[in-house]
Formats: structure tokens, C-alpha cells, sequence
């Protein structure tokens, strides 16, 4: 998605005399900023004339979600944590992405690998922690892999919509999730609230040290960066960005799109699962219904804002964290209702959709012509 | 206006909008000494505080809070049961010095309330639940309320009201509160007529509109004329049944304005009473006992108003009912009792009491009760 090297040289070949300009040399890439974020921009605008129209004075909104957000290191802190699930939740949806596939069911993925990361921990009750952790990691991430892996076999051997299939696999998981918690996996002691076992004090994987951000969010950030490399700087990433591109041509030159896709389907839920997994091991100990809690589904908000770019998947999550993070501000200073922050969300989302047209198109911007 | 008053505590942010902002600073001088002096509490909701529901009821405390002299009252809806509800509390502590803090919902206990209320010690947390045990730490609190006695009041009700004998209960999950919900109420109805049954069904969780509304529609279908529920929101209930011509009674909060012509009566909480008495006791450096619980006699939970349709003879027996189970000398789980399947569960001469532990294990639903537990 960015310019590089045939643009380069290019633009270096054609400037000794002309201006050599930062913008012609480094336009697209500029557009890939300024675009999203003069849409951004537009849609807290709207936000704020929306507001100002229920009677409250715009300046204190962004004053204050400023301050929720990011005005203190513990808003920071808070909206770190919230991004965490988010990127790599958006991974879910990103990485297909690249083949052409719509997939949404990255709640279904992150279902299943905190399922079976809580089964692997369960099943190893005196191992040392490290070994149960290492578990857990492994078993998050092949039971979210192996979920969406359905809807890539699916779509590949059954022609099964990718996006239907997906989305009906979370109403699946949860309803194994509810069975296993309520029935089989039931700690008996869990009276109202049906639960697992829990997996234990030692087998948590607790905060960054110096803050109380949890590990996740590091996972997500080593994930989105591998996601990048994978896609953008190999081969196996090139082939799948060709099959993306049109599948027909991918086949002729002979790549092999079934495995292209089972592959990616993988570690598209493998990074959901991973989710999961860190939802048990860092927040909520054991397996039960709020780990229903809709991740996934903001998630592939995240990945679209994000235009499927596993890099930007990264400062998107954090915006989108802080925006979840400063909503409680504006409930209680400015008194707006939750679905406040729902309706910001979704002016955002019509913004930079939206903003996808004016790609190529700004004329200072032009960077090739 | 409470919102004001909170903000104006903030001198970074009355620096950066002095421009912009000052009209409005310009009332803040005065507020801000007044707010000094106060406390701040935050209520924590899971859904929308208008839900009709166990929402709604929670706000209706913290509404009645805010009617205090020296408070001021911080409130967040739509808090998930993940660690956002520790960053929310957290937020409340250290964004608007919050000192006491109610997460209303069941699943903010464990692990959120605990962890936050052993890294803030000088906070206090009272979550509603009755979830504490002497492991966890003193300034955390779970208080609950024994809702059952104000089901087994709306039974009573229900069985002189109904004309066909067959009740109908929406229910969440199969879980001990909801089953002590179910059986009161079938016990109840089975004092005014013997016959009686309740057919029950559950919907899997305690948010589905479209299955309670489906539930509704089938329990009314299969001849069922009183209904009640046990899900957060009962308005889908309460509003779906009136609609098709059935009675019902509510659950949570006060719904009659929602059907006035249907609703019979309701098993509702109170926390208007509970949550100012709790703020009274702090103000008075009293210590909230950890573990607090109680019943109708307690005023925690309370009946609705009857509706006007509802019968002096069902009203009288209701009211005496009432009237022993607020002088505490009535068991509502005596013995015997069978369950649906016939075996005996509380054994002739064995009475239940409230507090008996026995019954937060419920695991059957009683004789007259049709459905089954899984």
C-alpha cells in the first residue's frame, strides 16, 4: 500500500531539475495520512455540531475526550488496554483481506481460543507457569486458527461465502462457549455466575511492568508488524496480494490459492485466538460470558478504518481505544448517553469510507504525475 | 446541575477553555467551594440505566442519592463485565475523586471489584451480588436482596387473578437466583389455587429481546394468562403481553406504566431506601457490614401498587402475607417440598429460612413448575 521502490526511482530519475519536492516524491503516502485524518477531523466535527445540538457546549466534548483518552497516563494506560484486543482482533479481518475475503467473525475466533486456552491451562494443573502459559499461547491460537480455517475451507471447497459463513460461526462459538461454561467445563462453586475453573494466580500473564497495560497489547503490536512483513516484504505475502488481486491470474501463473487461503485463514484466527487467550490470562482469570464482549466486532471496524493495513490496524486500535476510553468521560461530565459514543463511531466509519474517493485526486498530492 | 459541579473541579481544563468556554466559567466559582466538601459516588450500570429493568432500578437509587445534601453523583451505563469496568472505576477515581463507588452488576465481582478495590484501599466498593466472603478485602462490599419474598407475594397475586391456572415465567438462565425466583412465585400461586401451574421458559441469557418476545407469544399461545419474567429488561414481556390481552407482573423496577391495564403487581428492589441509608452510614463513619442482606422486612425489595383489576380477595391474602413475612415469622421454602420430578428436595419439618445457604445451591424447580432445569 505505500509507494515504493518503482515510485522512487522515478521520482529520483525525473527530479535533479525540477523542484524535488518531499510531496512528489512521498505524496501517496501522504494521502494515506492526511486522507484518514482530515476524515477524522470532518466526522469530530459533525460529532460536536450533533452535540451542540443536544445543548452542550462542543469545546468541553473534545476537551474532554481528550482528557479521557489521552490528556493522563492513566488515560493513556486506559486506552492502551482497550486497543489491545482491538489489533489483534482486527488482524482477523485484515489479513483475509488481502486474498479478497470479507471475513467478520473474529468474535467466534476469540471465543474459541479463550476456550481452549482455559482448557489447556485446566488440563495442566501442576506444570510450571511458563509451560502453562507457552500452552495457552498455543491453544489460543490453533483453536481461533483452525475456526476461521471453516470459513477459508468453506469458501474454497464449497464455495460457502466467506462473510456469511464467518458471522454464523460466532453464534456457534458462543453457544458452545455457553455449553462448555454451563455444562462440562462448570466449576460447581460458580453458582449465578457459570464459570470455569479458574486457571490460577501463577499461570497469569499480568501487566507491562510500569504500567497496567497487559501484555496483549505488545502481542497485538508484534502481530500487526509480522502481519506487515508477511504481506508486504514476502513472497508467500506477494502471492496472496496477486491472488487478492485476481484469482484467475494467480492460478494461471500457478500459486496455489487453496492453501494461500487455508494459510492465511489460519493466521487470521490464530491472532483472534490469541485474543482470547489473552482475555483469560491477563483480565479475566477463567472462561465465562463476558468474554463475550464484542471485540471482535470492533475489531473489523478497526481493520476497515485501517484500510486492511495491518500497520495502521496499530495507531487505528489506539484511537479507537481512546475513543472507547473517553466515553465514560462524556457520560458523566457532559451527561450524554453511551450510544453517544456508538453514533461517533459510526460518523467516523461513514467519513473515512467516504474519504476512499478522494484517493488520487488532490492535486498537491499527485505524487507519480 | 451535578454534571457541573464535577466539572468545575478541574483547574487544567479552566485554564485551556478560558477563551472558549467563558460564559459557562463564569457560574463555576461559587459551585466549586460547594463541591469541595463533597462526596463523590459513581454508579456503574451494565445496560441502560432506562431499561425498565435491573438498570432502571439502580439508577432509581442512585437518583435517590443524588437528593442528598453533600454528594455529588457520578453515573456510567453500558459498562461490559471485562476489564473496562475496572478502567471505568479507576476513571472515577482518579478523573472525578470518586470515594465510593456501586458496580451494580453480577459479574463486575470477580476479578474486577476485587482487584480494584486492593490497589485503591482508601476507595470503597459496594457491589451488588452478596458475593463477599471474609477472604476479600474490607473495603469491598456485596449486598443483595432476598427478591424471592416479593415473588412469592406477586404468585399470590397471579393465582387469584388467573382464570385459565396456567402461569407463564420468561427466565434467563437456570441458574440459583433465577430457579428461587421461579419457585417462589409457583409456590405463591399454589397458596391462592392449588391447581396452578407455571410453565417456564428459559432464553439463555439476560439480554434477549427477540426470544422473550417469542417466549411471550408462545407461553400465551399455549393458554397461559399471568406472566412474569426474570431477564434484565421485562419491558419486552410486560409490553408483548399486555398487547395479546394477557395479565402480568413485573420484575425489577416498577413497569405499570408500561401496561397500566395488565400489570398486576411487581417484585421490585429498592435501592432508593438501601442506597441513601449506605451514603448515611459513611457520612456518620459507620462501617457498611461487608455481607448485607435482606428481604421485604429490610426494605431492599418491595411489591408494586396493585393494579386496579386485581381483587380484594387477592389483595387481602397478598397483604397478610406480606404483613408476616415483614414480621420475619414466615418460611417460604418449609417443607415438605417435592420437585417437578416428585422427589422430595426439603423434607417435611425442615424449614428454609432465608439465610439458609441451602437455598442459594437451588438446583430443582418445584412441583407445579413445568420445564425442566436443563
Amino acid at each position: 500500500m505505500t509507494t515504493d521502490a518503482a515510485e522512487t526511482v522515478d521520482a529520483v530519475a525525473v527530479s535533479p531539475a525540477a523542484d524535488p519536492g518531499f510531496l512528489q516524491r512521498y505524496g501517496t503516502s501522504v494521502e494515506y495520512i492526511l486522507i484518514p485524518g482530515a476524515a477524522l477531523i470532518a466526522a469530530l466535527a459533525v460529532f460536536g455540531l450533533f452535540v451542540f445540538l443536544f445543548g452542550k457546549n462542543p469545546l468541553n466534548l473534545y476537551y474532554y475526550m481528550y482528557q479521557g483518552a489521552f490528556g493522563t497516563w492513566f488515560s493513556w494506560q486506559n486506552s492502551l488496554t482497550r486497543a489491545a484486543p482491538l489489533i489483534l482482533t482486527a488482524l482477523c479481518t485484515a489479513l483475509p483481506a488481502q486474498l479478497g475475503m470479507v471475513i467478520i467473525g473474529g468474535e467466534g475466533a476469540l471465543l474459541i481460543g479463550a476456550l481452549a486456552a482455559t482448557g489447556a491451562a485446566l488440563a495442566l494443573p501442576s506444570a510450571p507457569h511458563l509451560v502453562v502459559q507457552f500452552a495457552m499461547v498455543c491453544a489460543g491460537m490453533l483453536g481461533g486458527g483452525l475456526w476461521i480455517m471453516l470459513s477459508g475451507g468453506l469458501r474454497q471447497y464449497r464455495g460457502v461465502n466467506e462473510t456469511i459463513s464467518s458471522l454464523l460461526l460466532v453464534y456457534i462459538a458462543l453457544a458452545i462457549l455457553n455449553h462448555l461454561v454451563e455444562g462440562p467445563m462448570r466449576d460447581p462453586a460458580s453458582l449465578n455466575k457459570p464459570s470455569t475453573p479458574e486457571i490460577g494466580a501463577a499461570n497469569m500473564i499480568g501487566s507491562i511492568p510500569g504500567t497496567d497495560v497487559h501484555w496483549g497489547l505488545l502481542f497485538g503490536v508484534i502481530a500487526a508488524v509480522a502481519s506487515y512483513i508477511l504481506i508486504y516484504r514476502t513472497t508467500f505475502g506477494f502471492a496472496a496480494r496477486v491472488a487478492g488481486g485476481n484469482i484467475r491470474a494467480a492460478r494461471i501463473v500457478g500459486l496455489n490459492v487453496g492453501r494461500l487461503i487455508m494459510t492465511i485463514c489460519f493466521l487470521a484466527g490464530a491472532s483472534a485466538g490469541l485474543a482470547g487467550m489473552v482475555e483469560v490470562a491477563a483480565v479475566e482469570g477463567r472462561a465465562n460470558a463476558n468474554l463475550a464482549a464484542g471485540y471482535g466486532f470492533t475489531g473489523i471496524l478497526v481493520a476497515f478504518l485501517a484500510r486492511q493495513n495491518p500497520l495502521a490496524i496499530i495507531p487505528v486500535a489506539i484511537v479507537l481505544g481512546g475513543i472507547s476510553a473517553s466515553g465514560g468521560l462524556l457520560q458523566r461530565r457532559l451527561g450524554l448517553p453511551d450510544a453517544s459514543v456508538q453514533v461517533l463511531q459510526g460518523i467516523i466509519f461513514v467519513f473515512v469510507l467516504a474519504s476512499d474517493a478522494l484517493y488520487g485526486r488532490i492535486g498537491f498530492l499527485k505524487g507519480k504525475t | 446541575m451535578n454534571f457541573r459541579r464535577a466539572d468545575f473541579r478541574s483547574i487544567t481544563r479552566r485554564h485551556l477553555l478560558q477563551g472558549g468556554a467563558a460564559l459557562t466559567l463564569g457560574s463555576a466559582l461559587g459551585v466549586r467551594t460547594a463541591a469541595a466538601a463533597d462526596m463523590t459516588i459513581g454508579f456503574i450500570y451494565v445496560g441502560s440505566r432506562d431499561d425498565y429493568g435491573y438498570n432502571q432500578a439502580h439508577a432509581q437509587g442512585a437518583a435517590a442519592v443524588k437528593k442528598m445534601a453533600g454528594v455529588s453523583v457520578l453515573e456510567e451505563e453500558k459498562v461490559p463485565e471485562t476489564d473496562a469496568v475496572e478502567k471505568t472505576m479507576e476513571s472515577m477515581i482518579n478523573l472525578d475523586g470518586a470515594s465510593l463507588l456501586f458496580p451494580t452488576s453480577f459479574g463486575y465481582y470477580n476479578p474486577h471489584v476485587l482487584k480494584m478495590a486492593a490497589k485503591y484501599p482508601k476507595a470503597h466498593f459496594e457491589h451488588c451480588g452478596g458475593l463477599w466472603t471474609d477472604k476479600d478485602p474490607q473495603n469491598a462490599g456485596s449486598y443483595f436482596g432476598y427478591i424471592d419474598e416479593a415473588q412469592y407475594i406477586s404468585g399470590i397475586v397471579a393465582g387469584h387473578m388467573t382464570k385459565s391456572g396456567k402461569l407463564g415465567f420468561v427466565a434467563a438462565k437456570p441458574i440459583p437466583q433465577v430457579l428461587r425466583n421461579i419457585n417462589a412465585f409457583t409456590l405463591g400461586a399454589r397458596l391462592a389455587n392449588p391447581k396452578a401451574t407455571t410453565q417456564v421458559i428459559f432464553t439463555g441469557d439476560w439480554s434477549m429481546p427477540v426470544k422473550e418476545a417469542e417466549a411471550t407469544n408462545s407461553l400465551i399461545d399455549q393458554g397461559v394468562d399471568v406472566l412474569t419474567c426474570h431477564v434484565d429488561g421485562p419491558k419486552t414481556v410486560v409490553e408483548n403481553a399486555a398487547r395479546r390481552g394477557a395479565m402480568v407482573c413485573g420484575y425489577h423496577c416498577g413497569q405499570s406504566a408500561l401496561a397500566p391495564k395488565a400489570y398486576l403487581t411487581g417484585a421490585e428492589w429498592n435501592w432508593e431506601a438501601l442506597y441513601p441509608k449506605f451514603v448515611k452510614m459513611i457520612q456518620a463513619g459507620e462501617k457498611i457490614p461487608n455481607f448485607y442482606r435482606g428481604g421485604l422486612k429490610e426494605e431492599i425489595v418491595k411489591c408494586s401498587p396493585y393494579g386496579e383489576m386485581v381483587s380484594a380477595e387477592a389483595r387481602k391474602h397478598a397483604d397478610d402475607v406480606k404483613a408476616k413475612l415483614m414480621g420475619g415469622d414466615y418460611t417460604i421454602f418449609a417443607g415438605p417440598i417435592a420437585d417437578n420430578k416428585g422427589k422430595t428436595v426439603i423434607a417435611s419439618g425442615t424449614n428454609q429460612g432465608q439465610k439458609d445457604p441451602e437455598l442459594e445451591k437451588m438446583d430443582y424447580l418445584v412441583e407445579g413448575v413445568l420445564g425442566a432445569t436443563s
